[in-house]
């Protein structure tokens, strides 16, 4: 059984830091696996430990089941993401199609998502998904509304992600550090949305594909199939979201 | 319409017999009275942002708002706070749960508990207090929302809208902080601060000239500056280049009921 395994979410980012081998990744996690990162002991042995993803099969990277699948699909996302805005960083077109103010926010909101992505990544440890190969083909990144507009859509996807999730969350815990991620990309997005469009930062109706309620003022909530059928054309790599809770 | 479901269910759940449902709910701690605190305590912020937004919007011109973009976007604001109001007032009254009267004389937005004479008394006439405060507001708001959404994660339906406020009036902050970042002058930002969309650090990004306003005010920031997660270091993580200030800013943090009680407290009547 092979696992396209990628790295490629690191290895873009090389300014950063240097590139790992799979052999590394598997080092750290197992280093990680007896560190349950100061997550309370009545957590420890119950939710925790009982959505381990099973085996990886021909049919995707499970994302597993209870809360452990509801953080790696959070986890997925983050790669998107985080992948994402360090291509934009990168690409050379960066300092010509975007003012220095623009540059300084990107790259805040970059750092953000890889606060996130390594964040989801160390809280998972063991039970965490390897990294997912994106597809960026259909993005422009020497263009400014390309990358803008994929952006917003990210943000966007992302805020309806969090707030779908929240009601398969089991344990408080998590649902508070959901909480606490999402507000953040909803600041993301009120800014791009701001940057294409001043005034824009909040506008419902155009959400309302993301399950936003215009008339009252609920921003987009969808169940994870939702999101990964519109984040799909953007990761490679498949994901078996099977398992996740649904209710 | 799925929208309005939750009227169905949350009339469900009060047909669950009183024995049995406090058995299931006491298992996880949160009861519907919870749900029902939870939604009153934002029925009181909702209604504060409210009416603070329409005065705002209907002194637009004393206040020195600038047509345009400003006024538009205070607007938006003002129609989904008002929004917020009526939707919360929705579910209480399907939880045949009763609520307060609020109206624009329960609140005193100058921050003198009903004397009109508090610090922020000029909010009607300068517009870069008025943003100070509509800033601290919405991030109030957020924090205010995440600290009472553990006591909803029994009630799938008022948890996910719960969410799905929290959000829009995270959106509303941002914008707001854009606002005063982009005022060339009177917008109250510390000199040597860079006011972001996000919180950076305890920053308020506020400084009135008052010093018992400002560290009112540093109560809605204190707190934001912690940059471990469930134990996780977030600053440089991963030997990625994470910077204090994004590590922070990454997260927003929760506020309880009763922190958020004395912030609000002086500018209700």
């Amino acid at each position: 059984m092979s696992i396209n395994f990628s790295v490629h979410d690191e290895v873009a980012d090389s300014s950063v830091k240097k590139s790992e081998t799979n052999d590394s990744i598997s080092r750290r996690n197992f280093l990680r696996s007896t560190g349950l990162l100061g997550i309370s002991a009545a957590v420890v042995g119950s939710t925790f430990l009982e959505g381990c993803r099973k085996s990886d099969y021909n049919g995707g990277i499970d994302l597993g089941s209870g809360d452990v699948g509801i953080l790696n699909y959070a986890y997925a996302l983050e790669q998107l993401e985080a992948a994402f805005y360090t291509q934009v960083v990168m690409n050379g077109s960066f300092v010509t199609i975007f003012s220095a103010l623009e540059q300084e926010y990107l790259k805040d909101v970059r750092d953000h998502e890889i606060a996130h992505r390594e964040f989801f990544k160390n809280a998972l440890a063991t039970n965490a998904i390897p990294g997912l190969e994106v597809n960026f083909s259909t993005i422009d990144f020497t263009n400014r509304a390309s990358v803008l507009n994929t952006a917003k859509t990210f943000e966007d996807l992302g805020v309806a992600a969090y707030n779908g999730a929240g009601k398969l969350i089991v344990d408080p815990n998590y649902l508070l550090l959901a909480g606490k991620i999402v507000s953040v990309e909803a600041r993301h997005a009120a800014l791009i949305r701001d940057l294409i469009s001043n005034g824009s930062f909040a506008d419902l109706t155009s959400l309302d594909a993301f399950g936003a309620d215009n008339a009252n003022a609920l921003d987009g909530a969808l169940a994870p199939p939702d999101v990964l059928t519109l984040a799909g054309p953007y990761i490679k790599t498949v994901i078996n979201a099977n398992n996740l809770p649904t209710s | 319409m799925k929208r309005f479901s939750f009227l169905g269910k949350a009339l469900a759940l009060t047909a669950i017999p009183t024995a049995l449902g406090s058995v299931f709910n006491k298992a996880y701690g949160q009861t519907t009275a919870d749900v029902a605190d939870a939604l009153l305590f934002a029925y009181l912020l909702e209604n504060l942002e409210a009416e603070f937004y329409k005065n705002v919007v209907t002194n637009a011109l004393a206040i020195g708002v600038p047509s345009g973009a400003p006024l538009g976007a205070l607007t938006t604001i003002r129609n989904h706070e008002v929004a917020h109001v009526n939707f919360i007032k929705t579910v209480l009254m399907s939880m045949s749960v009763s609520m307060p009267v609020y109206t624009a004389a329960s609140f005193d937005f100058t921050g003198g508990n009903g004397s009109g004479a508090g610090p922020f008394a000029d909010y009607m006439s300068n517009y870069g207090v008025m943003l100070a405060l509509a800033q601290t507001f919405e991030d109030t708001g957020v924090r205010a929302y995440k600290g009472q959404a553990g006591r909803l994660i029994n009630d799938n339906t008022v948890l996910t809208a719960a969410l799905q406020i929290h959000s829009v009036e995270a959106r509303h902050a941002a914008h707001i902080r854009q606002m005063r970042r982009n005022l060339s002058a009177g917008s109250l930002v510390p000199a040597g601060v860079t006011l972001q969309p996000w919180i950076t650090l305890a920053e308020s990004g506020i400084s009135t000239g008052n010093g018992a306003a400002d560290a009112a005010i540093q109560m809605s920031y204190t707190g934001e500056e912690i940059v471990t997660q469930a134990g996780v270091g977030i600053t440089n993580i991963n030997g990625f280049d994470i910077a204090a200030t994004a590590a922070s800013e990454a997260f927003d943090e929760p506020l309880s009921k009763a922190q958020v009680t004395t912030i609000v407290d002086p500018f209700i009547v």
